[in-house]
């Protein structure tokens, strides 16, 4: 396959997902989701609260990520995020209970705009999956 | 000489200790292999990390206006150091190895007229500074509720690190730690967290292009605090693969050790048994004798 490159995705306690024939990676990055495909510019980016979906084949694979950061060099990106779930394994429980720590997380005056920003973010995701 | 009552109690309790001894040592030896699997694997992420670092401080031709968690304050005044220990004993030279190598570090920094904080995480190394060094202790932090070390403690750790460089409490970080190199070999380390210090930057073939999106000042300002949460996670994956390690080593000599103080105490025991046969023969002979 030609048009595929490699994907990593590490999270601090291991290596979570690594493929070697994915066609393309939509990352939510800070500003707008953003497309990867083989033979793309190196690139370093950071990311919100949102959904990755990875393509390989004719399968799509979605994960919820809470932040991270991408590095896409010579045909192979690397997304380390220290949360990260598989969209099929989230359970109703859980969501709620995240959206309720972003909730708290918002009821503090002193939060500065980013983090405010990233919070909203994460409820809207959150909500849409609920 | 010790009656054979007290001979016969002494085996039984020295083989008792044994019997714990030997648990501990099978107990350290299964987690063991967990927290080394888990440092294994935790190692990917701060590695992956510290290249994107690396490359994008590269990047950075500004240096005055480059994020102060990279830079430093500018000034070398107020040392913070974090001292990673466990929170249970009984792992052989494990604390003192750490807190012996940290407090050559305060001497330093003592000697030489700076200031000097401190932060002890896990309750051992707390207890072993506290005696010289507690008026300089600002804080001491124990996981002994979190069953496995997880990224959320180091976070937490992280996050109160990084909160109070930004209050000016201090210029530069220090963290100690024991890095796992195998059972038998514990190193204990120093590491300088702020102002990052870039080890090794081979020139040659790091040099990449690359598109930043949003600036790189920005990316650094949001990543920097991140890679602090990291190595302190990364600190304590090997501590806790160290500790496990320790643990195993020392129980597996104390188990030894009793093993062989029972064989001693045997061979008295039996010899003051045929002791007391005999004496007890020789009197019986004695006794007929004389009629």
């Amino acid at each position: 396959m030609s048009d595929s490159f490699n994907l990593e995705i590490v999270n601090p306690e291991k290596l979570f997902l690594s493929l070697e024939n994915v066609s393309e990676v939509v990352v939510p990055a800070f500003e707008g989701d953003m497309g990867i495909l083989k033979d793309h510019i190196s690139i370093i980016s950071f990311l919100k609260p949102g959904i990755v979906k990875v393509f390989t084949g004719n399968e799509v694979k979605e994960l919820y990520v809470e932040d991270g950061i991408i590095e896409f060099s010579e045909n192979s990106l690397s997304i380390l995020t220290s949360r990260i779930i598989d969209i099929k394994e989230i359970k109703k429980d859980d969501l709620s209970s995240m959206i309720n720590e972003a909730n708290e997380a918002l009821k503090d005056e002193n939060l500065d705009d980013q983090k405010r920003f990233i919070a909203n973010q994460k409820i809207d995701v959150l909500n849409r999956l609920n | 000489m010790a009656s054979l009552d007290d001979l016969k109690k002494r085996i039984t309790s020295v083989k008792s200790t044994q019997k714990i001894t030997k648990a501990m040592k099978m107990v350290a030896a299964a987690k063991l292999r967990k927290a080394q699997e888990s440092a294994e694997k935790g190692r990917p992420y701060s590695d992956k990390m510290h290249n994107i670092i690396l490359n994008l401080s590269k990047n950075i031709n500004d240096k005055e206006n480059a994020p102060k968690l990279l830079a430093g304050s500018g000034k070398d005044k107020v040392h913070l150091c974090v001292v990673m220990t466990s929170d249970r004993g009984l792992c052989g030279g494990f604390n003192s190895n750490i807190t012996k190598k940290a407090k050559s570090y305060f001497k330093k920094i003592l000697d030489s007229g700076k200031e000097l904080k401190i932060v002890t995480v896990g309750s051992k190394g707390f207890d072993q500074l506290k005696r010289a060094y507690k008026e300089y202790i600002i804080e001491n932090i124990s996981f002994k509720e979190s069953k496995n070390v997880n990224y959320f403690d180091a976070d937490k750790v992280g996050k109160m690190i990084i909160e109070k460089f930004e209050n000016g409490e201090f210029d530069v970080c220090t963290i100690f730690f024991n890095k796992f190199r195998n059972v038998i070999t514990q190193i204990p380390q120093e590491q300088q967290i702020i102002p990052l210090k870039s080890e090794k930057s081979d020139d040659k073939n790091d040099v990449m292009n690359y598109e930043f999106e949003p600036e790189e000042d920005e990316i650094l300002n949001n990543l920097l605090p991140k890679n602090i949460s990291t190595q302190i996670f990364k600190a304590m994956l090997e501590n806790s693969a160290s500790e496990q390690g320790s643990r195993m080593s020392a129980m597996d000599n104390a188990t030894r050790n009793a093993g062989e103080m029972v064989e001693k105490l045997t061979i008295e025991y039996n010899r003051s048994r045929q002791a007391a046969i005999t004496k007890e023969l020789i009197e019986i002979i004695s006794g007929a004798e004389s009629l």
